[in-house]
């Protein structure tokens, strides 16, 4: 694998493409730009990139049309989500649908290199709102019935680490206040991940939609 | 004194409706004597003096108001109300021809239903191009608003059901009226020649109404969809004004700001939030007034005084209680202080959990840090001042620096038992 991670961009916004390749020039490489989902899908499949960032509102289905088109010819292809909303139901549809991770467009250039980078490793990214919205799906008790302690519960130590993720804290800094490895701390957000993107607790889509928080 | 004008009823003075009030100042009458009068004439004519007062409290207006009780009950919007006025108006017909039968004043008895249902419908009709102008006039009084609009389709929604409910009633109320004159001529044998006609008449006009039903049909979905764009094109309206008269004005003040960098950040951070919230109005749950809103607001405030960036991240959510304002009180000082000392490292960030027994904040920054044994005094006063406002209230503040990587304010308080 190269030093610098390959990554097309996904927007229907050039003026925002072009922002983000200026951002993130010299941190990785980009290799291409689509505006549009059926450019997205062609050149994705021609390109493999290492990371697609992928805006979630778009003309025609949005980053998630996307992610179900590709994963149908490369179900491996890594996605990170960039957007300017904030919406849970946002969030949750589109790390649902198979995205690493979910990151705002507020970010600087240098922690979104570093987000691509954990992407294109295979772990997960979790802005500290998004760790929010995790706590708060997974707030409270479900019936005993309904239980899949698989993937319905987060373990003590993965709720630690998510509120510290929602405190602002990096990962190298949880792990420093948790007395863990940092790579410790990235198996549990790709844990919290995988249940967030599995379970069907308290139907996290409709929770999301429910909650319609823009903020 | 004796007042010009028309009869009024004195609902102030008056026992029940006012009626012999209002008559007796009218016309300069002592109403006691009056009353009398008609307690006098109530039982020689049997109680249809009482019929009489009730008339006249329905058609009277008051002294105070312009319009007639018969009148406000038209006017008042209810989907029910015109069906239960032509049923009262029905039965009044009814209840007066039956009294005048009863004192003899008497023409024929195949006049009763045909007058029932021809007053039935009548006040059907009556009440309903009543109404429809009366919502006419409402709509007309106020201006469509300016701010976002989103109830708008449930109002064409409404709309066109009371639409279809006026197109019910009045056809009700025409069928009414048209099978009284049809009763009234069949019970006088007028129908007898006309019958054929009519049968005619009945199958011309079914014809006629199948040959112009696409076209009538097709002419109401024109007139839809042309209100249907007309709702488009205001919202379009609204929203240019709404970018006019914010965005564009923020924009232009970024230009003029541009050699500040902070103040343009802070420009384009606030008419970020303004037209976050002006997109996300009604959707936007109504908890307008919990804990994290009220944590919400105070961020922005800060952010608004100090040209810096906060991001808020609460979970859970409660009333803002003596506690929950305690907490907020002292994230907002917590807040001020990173504002002022700590906002060169990058956003500050505000974490706040609701829990069933504790309520959590948390308040980070990323400057320089400090030691703790090497604090400014003027900032070892505002730690104070968090520190004792939740000891005050029965929780506890923590303060945890680190020498180049920031500085973390936990806010902890316990949850009052409910």
């Amino acid at each position: 694998m190269s030093a610098q991670p390959t990554i097309v961009i996904v927007d229907d916004h050039a003026l925002f493409r072009s922002g983000v390749r200026a951002e993130v020039e010299g941190l990785v490489d980009v290799v291409g730009e689509a505006g549009s989902v059926e450019e997205a899908v062609r050149l994705i499949g021609e390109l493999k990139p290492d990371v697609v960032l992928l805006d979630v509102h778009m003309p025609g289905g949005g980053g998630v049309a996307v992610i179900r088109q590709v994963a149908k010819v490369a179900p491996a292809q890594s996605f990170l989500a960039l957007s300017v909303s904030d919406a849970a139901e946002d969030v949750i549809a589109v790390v649902r649908a198979g995205a690493r991770g979910y990151v705002t467009k507020s970010i600087s250039g240098e922690e979104l290199a570093a987000a691509i980078n954990r992407v294109r490793d295979g772990d997960a990214v979790f802005s500290p709102r998004l760790a929010g919205f995790v706590l708060d799906a997974f707030a409270g008790s479900v019936p005993e019935a309904e239980v899949d302690p698989e993937l319905d519960q987060l373990t003590m130590r993965e709720r630690e680490v998510l509120r510290l993720i929602a405190r602002g804290y990096m990962y190298k800094e949880v792990a420093q206040s948790l007395n863990i490895s940092p790579r410790t701390v990235e198996a549990h957000v790709s844990a919290v991940l995988r249940k967030l993107q599995l379970s069907n607790r308290h139907e996290l889509s409709r929770w999301a939609a429910e909650r319609k928080l823009v903020d | 004194m004796a007042e010009r004008g028309p009869w009024r009823r004195d609902t102030a003075s008056g026992i029940a409706g006012g009626v012999i009030a209002g008559i007796a100042r009218r016309a300069d009458l002592d109403p006691t004597l009056l009353r009398v009068v008609f307690v006098v004439v109530v039982v020689v004519t049997g109680g249809l003096a009482l019929a009489a007062y009730a008339l006249a409290w329905l058609l009277m207006p008051a002294l105070d108001g312009s319009r007639t009780v018969l009148a406000t009950r038209i006017a008042t919007r209810h989907p029910r109300r015109g069906w239960r006025l032509g049923a009262g108006v029905g039965l009044l017909t009814l209840s007066a021809l039956l009294v005048f039968r009863e004192l003899g004043i008497w023409w024929s008895d195949a006049l009763v239903w045909p007058l029932v249902l021809a007053a039935a419908g009548a006040a059907l009709l009556w009440s309903q191009s009543r109404a429809r102008s009366q919502r006419e006039a409402a709509a007309r009084a106020e201006p469509a608003p300016l701010q976002p609009a989103p109830p708008e389709p449930q109002v064409a929604g409404e709309d066109r059901g009371a639409r279809f409910i006026d197109l019910y009633r009045g056809g009700f109320g025409i069928a009414l009226v048209i099978g009284a004159a049809l009763l009234f001529l069949s019970q006088n044998d007028a129908l007898g020649g006309a019958r054929d006609a009519a049968f005619t008449a009945i199958v011309a006009i079914f014809a006629l109404a199948l040959i112009l039903a696409p076209f009538i049909w097709q002419l109401g979905r024109n007139l839809a969809g042309e209100r249907a764009e007309r709702i488009r094109s205001q919202e379009r309206a609204d929203l240019a004004a709404h970018l006019h008269d914010s965005v564009l004005q923020t924009l232009t003040l970024m230009q003029k700001r541009a050699d500040d960098p902070r103040e343009v950040a802070a420009l384009a951070r606030r008419q970020e939030r303004e037209l976050r919230s002006w997109l996300a109005a009604g959707s936007r749950d109504a908890s307008g007034d919990g804990f994290a809103a009220a944590l919400r607001s105070a961020a922005e405030e800060v952010e608004d005084a100090h040209r810096v960036k906060i991001e808020v991240v609460a979970v859970g959510d409660c009333e803002l209680e003596e506690r929950a304002a305690a907490v907020v009180g002292a994230a907002r000082e917590a807040l001020t202080n990173a504002a002022k000392f700590a906002s060169e490292g990058g956003p500050i960030s505000v974490y706040a959990e609701v829990g069933s027994e504790r309520i959590e904040a948390f308040v980070r920054d990323r400057g320089d840090g400090f030691d703790p044994d090497d604090v400014p005094s003027d900032r070892r006063g505002v730690s104070e001042s968090i520190v004792g406002r939740m000891r005050r209230h029965g929780g506890a503040a923590t303060i945890s620096s680190v020498t180049g990587s920031g500085t973390e304010v936990a806010l902890t308080i316990e949850r009052e038992a409910p």
